[in-house]
């Protein structure tokens, strides 16, 4: 359950506390994850990248967040 | 015309994107992005594959793909390793588009861990659905000229029927059916998975396939790098020993030298 201040969240299969009221934008930068270098699904629905700023964090969101990494 | 001059005008075209090298390359299982991006130069390729993964949120300051090739220069073709049933695919790959911003990318939808061979019936109903939301779904599939057709009608822009099964080196098993795909295709055929060294790439650009796809025969070669050099040069051999058509097979020899003035 969240307190006042935080919100918790569920990012790629963690349990994660993150503070009340950020954008998703926000949120990434909380984390230390620059927005323009990765995709964003939150519960199950992708987030375009040009609205990751004004979507807001709600608590017991789940978010899959992701990145191009080597492969066949 | 000589054969460098004949190699740069040889171009392809997948969904309306013209492409000089038939190379495209893998970018997993290297030992160091470094490597990785020193045998991506070498091989000369303008389009590699990649992985859509979680990124480490306990180490986000690690280095990125993207630092070491740049998806401004290499067309990144995003593809589903490692994806077992359609959603799994479509729900990457929308992801894919999202991280990359566009529609070319490679479905894959494996059938099972030991031989990663192909699902057809779950990749027959990823491509239709990947078509229907606008992707442009280069399709990994078998060596099958049958399923090849149904992909095609169903909107795959280029079919990639393997050689032999992915990370496997055993080269091209069934040359009759790839030949077979590339005559019924009207779409690009290339060769995915299977290669294991320069004679299997030349071996499928020589049936006619439009390209070749291959990762691990690079990065698992002793020195990558040089074994990247060795696919460039045999898929453009491959290329222009089918351009300029093989001569006929005999049963017996057939002396070069004229028999008349034999002394």
């Amino acid at each position: 359950m969240a307190t006042n201040n935080t919100l918790q969240i569920r990012v790629n299969g963690e349990q994660r506390d993150v503070t009340d009221g950020l954008s998703i934008s926000e949120m990434l930068g909380e984390i230390g994850l620059d927005p323009r270098k990765v995709a964003v699904e939150r519960n199950l629905e992708i987030v375009p990248r040009s609205t990751l700023g004004q979507v807001c964090v709600e608590d017991g969101d789940t978010y899959e967040i992701v990145h191009f990494v080597g492969g066949g | 015309m000589t054969a460098q001059q004949d190699i740069r005008a040889d171009t392809w075209a997948v969904a309306g994107r013209t492409f000089a090298s038939r190379l495209i390359v893998g970018t997993g299982k290297y030992k160091s992005l470094e490597e990785n991006a020193a045998a991506v130069g070498a091989s000369g390729a303008e389009i590699v594959t990649v992985a859509v993964r979680r990124v480490n949120i306990s180490d986000p300051k690690q280095p990125m793909l993207t630092d070491y090739i740049d998806p401004k220069k290499v067309t990144y073709l995003p593809n589903t390793a490692g994806c077992f049933t359609a959603e799994d695919a479509i729900r990457t790959l929308r992801l894919a588009r999202e991280a990359g911003g566009w529609n070319l990318v490679k479905l894959e939808v494996l059938g099972e861990a030991k031989t990663l061979y192909p699902d057809m019936r779950e990749t027959l109903r990823a491509t239709e659905t990947l078509v229907k939301e606008g992707f442009e779904p280069m399709v990994y599939c078998v060596d099958d000229p049958i399923a090849a057709k149904q992909l095609e009608e169903a909107g795959a822009v280029a079919i990639m029927p393997l050689g032999a099964p992915i990370g496997s080196g055993l080269g091209i098993q069934n040359r009759v059916t790839i030949r077979l795909i590339v005559e019924g295709a009207n779409v690009p055929v290339l060769v995915d998975a299977g290669v294991g060294t320069a004679s299997d790439a030349a071996q499928a650009m020589e049936l006619g396939c439009d390209g070749v796809l291959m990762n691990t025969a690079i990065a698992e070669a002793k020195d990558p790098v040089l074994m990247a050099r060795a696919m460039k040069a045999a898929v453009e051999a491959g290329r222009l020993a089918y351009l300029a058509g093989r001569m006929q097979k005999r049963r017996y020899a057939d002396p070069s030298s004229p028999l008349a003035g034999l002394i």
